[in-house]
């Protein structure tokens, strides 16, 4: 099974691309997401993070292409691999990163950290490392959309090694059964830790996994915007006419290892470079881009406003102060 | 400009490393992402990747080097044409705050530790007249109530709606409510768990029925990971307004599986509230306490006493603060501290006591997290003696907890050490003659007393 190579399912039409001022934003959106993830990266390696740490380079066009199918009000959740989806969902480059570093600044005020993150104002719902629990709680935020009576639609993401939980087929049965709408996103990058699909799992078609209870599936290129965003928009209809929940399996690749921690030796190196070459979800936007006539010079621009904002994201978070003492007793409980 | 490339830390817990092999070498170009060298950590060999794009312009630490420690700088980045620095631009880097931070801060641990003040109880409203309801009433009342209340609040788990709850305490609330609201789940406790508290993170006020508790351990990982900590890990932004509520721990002959104390489990968890009532007007007034609260309570019943009648207030409004314990009995010479269906045995204890002249004070706990310390602390000053009660297992249990807060708040009135009463440590035996040698009984209660007194 190679990333978003072989097997690529269509079981929907074809919907138009993408405009070159989505491919822009998209560009932008998954460089932010690439330069963000390398900084950290490096305050890791600085001792400035410390614990653990799940980079998100090289799965950068799931997230960016998902969300460009979503309006507010949608609701996010997620596993501890969560930079991503927190910058993909607006959720500022600063509040992350100073929560990467445990300060006052972060957007759990250092008492979450990488793994532990959320924003109500940006409906993202965490950061969660207990892996497949996000997914019973991604069908909640689906069930409160349908009790709410709103059309909106909740994403849960997990990966391919999240994807063999029990809980996971309980809420696949829940989310049918009630018809929740809830797009389930199976973010397979072929390695759970390090553990590939294959010796894991006895079902290699994940996108399947959902049909003993109705649900459509789709195998998608995830290292390819457009189809990303093509399969999304698809999904989003389904759930928002209310006809129950959908499954995305999107084929997609982690450069890093498992987390900071791990040195990657179940694959090899070979394989990185070769996906890095040949399948790079950033540097396939860049080149339809330039064939569409922008310039190296407008990218350029773009790279260097982004650098920017990450290193200023990360001068934020070695400057800000650690929480208050006193923090480690707050948020306990709410008053009554 | 010359940057430095550091030695980095590759796991939690690295604090120098050996430079196993370069990789690049002086004059290479080098853009983001390329392998500079391998790193022998404490755990593994590591690929160091190259973050900035340039030139590698010198190797400062040769490989095979060894003990490097974190932060120091093991080669100089140049951009194109720029002249090498011999050195490194900085001197090594201050370690990073977070581990070497030491300055002194308010000492928390001691803080918490330390025993605190405790506010002189207060005494209990007067709700006026009562009428007699069994306790299955009085959860359903609560519940409909609630419901009737605030919309925002339903109900779901195994048999709530057409099957009428499996101990009836549903009764008539779908067909009041309808099935928006009452909610019928499948056998499935870790998934629905799971989603209600999902929709509780969103706002809404899920009551969440298990058959009985036993089947909450399935679902445990989202009761204390998913609900109780998430308002800690988020800083305040997401509460978890959910009430887990079922009957809790033996009922009659159901076995090792079915007949266990969840208390002390979930009392042990920062970010819940645990309830423990006894008395119709304890569950009544309790539940609606328990699902306005905006944080997550595992609210324990007792299938024994669904069917027992107590005098409760008829007072529409009617309920009850959690974290007030309830003083059912007065006496001078015993405190006796327990909680849910041993209330009951320790009242006829105390009337067995009363009768040979030792007057007990029988306090109900009600709420187990928080504790009402205080109302214990100020009857164990009058009587200077504590026994304590629970069907649950001895080890660590709500009574190794209490007693511990009268060790730390009154430990120069007692007069006697305290005695713990609970169920025996065993798994529950099936048999009629050896279950009810595993729970408490009056007797024991009555024995444990004279020993003191």
């Amino acid at each position: 099974m190679q990333a978003g190579k072989d097997d690529i399912q269509k079981t929907g039409g074809n919907g138009p691309s993408l405009t070159r001022e989505q491919f822009t934003q998209a560009f932008h959106d998954m460089l932010l997401i690439r330069r963000f993830e390398e900084k950290a990266g490096q305050l890791y390696g600085m001792g400035l993070i410390g614990g653990f740490c799940h980079l998100y380079i090289g799965q950068e066009a799931v997230v960016v292409g998902i969300q460009m199918a979503l309006k507010d009000g949608d609701k996010l959740i997620t596993s501890y691999r969560d930079h991503g989806q927190m910058l993909a969902a607006g959720m500022t480059p600063r509040g992350v990163m100073a929560e990467l570093t445990g300060r006052a600044t972060g957007y759990s005020r250092g008492k979450g950290g990488s793994m532990h993150m959320f924003s109500r104002e940006k409906n993202f719902y965490g950061g969660h490392g207990i892996v497949g629990a996000q997914v019973a709680l991604g069908i909640g935020l689906a069930f409160a959309n349908k009790y709410r009576g709103t059309d909106e639609v909740s994403i849960a993401y997990f990966g391919d090694g999240a994807a063999n939980q029990g809980q996971v087929y309980e809420s696949f049965n829940l989310a049918a059964l009630h018809k929740l709408p809830c797009i389930f996103v199976i973010e397979n990058n072929l390695y759970g830790m390090g553990t590939s699909v294959e010796r894991a799992s006895a079902s290699h078609e994940m996108w399947r996994n959902g049909e003993p209870w109705g649900i459509p599936g789709r195998r998608v290129d995830g290292m390819d915007i457009a189809t990303v965003n093509e399969a999304a928009v698809e999904a989003v209809a389904h759930c928002r006419a209310g006809k129950g929940p959908y499954l995305l399996e999107m084929m997609t690749y982690r450069y890093r290892g498992h987390s900071m921690s791990d040195p990657a030796k179940y694959r090899k190196r070979e394989e990185v470079d070769e996906i890095r070459k040949t399948r790079d979800p950033i540097e396939h936007v860049r080149q339809i881009l330039l064939d569409a006539g922008t310039t190296q010079e407008d990218l350029k621009a773009i790279e260097n406003d982004i650098k920017a904002v990450v290193n200023d994201s990360a001068e934020f978070a070695q400057t800000s102060p650690e929480p208050d003492a006193a923090e480690l007793y707050t948020d306990v409980l709410l008053e009554a | 400009m010359a940057t430095d490339i550091l030695m980095p830390a590759l796991s939690p817990t690295m604090t120098e490393g050996t430079i196993a092999r370069w990789l690049k070498k002086e004059g290479d170009a080098i853009s983001s992402g390329d392998v500079l060298a391998e790193i022998e950590t404490d755990k593994a060999t590591m690929e160091v990747e190259a973050v900035e794009e340039g030139i590698l312009g010198r190797i400062l630490v040769p490989e095979g080097a060894q003990n490097i420690a974190v932060n120091t700088p093991i080669a100089i980045l140049v951009s194109e044409g720029e002249e090498v620095p011999e050195k490194s631009a900085a001197a090594p880097q201050a370690a990073p705050a977070h581990q070497t931070d030491d300055a002194p801060v308010a000492s928390p641990v001691s803080a918490s530790a330390a025993p605190r003040a405790l506010s002189t109880p207060e005494p209990e409203k007067d709700w006026g007249p009562t009428a007699e309801i069994t306790v299955r009433e009085a959860l359903n009342q609560a519940m409909a109530a609630e419901l009737r209340r605030d919309p925002d609040v339903f109900l779901l788990g195994e048999e709530v709606a057409q099957y009428q709850g499996a101990y009836k305490v549903s009764q008539g609330l779908l067909a009041e409510f309808g099935e928006k609201r009452v909610i019928d789940m499948p056998i499935t406790e870790h998934g629905f768990t799971g989603m209600a508290v999902g929709a509780a993170l969103t706002g809404l006020k899920p009551i969440v029925e298990f058959m009985t508790m036993n089947f909450s351990m399935q679902a445990i990982d989202h009761i204390i990971n998913s609900a109780a900590k998430t308002l800690y890990m988020s800083g305040g932004q997401m509460g978890c307004p959910i009430v887990f509520r079922g009957p809790n721990g033996a009922a009659a002959r159901v076995g090792a599986q079915h007949s266990q104390c969840y208390g002390s489990w979930y009392a042990h968890v920062p970010g819940l509230k645990v309830v423990a009532p006894w008395s119709s007007a304890d569950a009544k007034g309790l539940l609606r306490a328990s699902i306005r609260d905006p944080n997550p309570v595992v609210f324990l019943e007792n299938e024994i006493l669904y069917g027992r009648k107590f005098e409760c207030p008829t007072d529409e409004d009617f309920i009850l603060p959690i974290g007030k314990a309830k003083v059912e009995r007065e006496g001078a010479h015993v405190t006796i501290v327990t909680f849910s269906i041993m209330v009951g045995v320790a009242l006829q204890a105390a009337e067995e006591l009363a009768q040979q002249g030792i007057e007990a004070e029988v306090i109900n706990l009600r709420t187990l997290r928080p504790l009402d310390t205080a109302t214990v602390v100020e009857s164990v000053k009058k009587t200077s003696r504590l026994v304590t009660v629970e069907e649950g297992w001895p080890f660590a249990g709500i009574g190794a907890e209490v007693a511990m807060q009268v060790i730390e708040h009154a430990f120069d009135w007692l007069d006697a050490p305290p005695v713990r009463i609970a169920g025996e440590d065993v798994p529950m035996p099936f048999a009629a003659n050896l279950e009810k040698l595993a729970l408490p009984q009056a007797s024991h209660i009555v024995d444990a007393v004279r020993g003191i007194v």
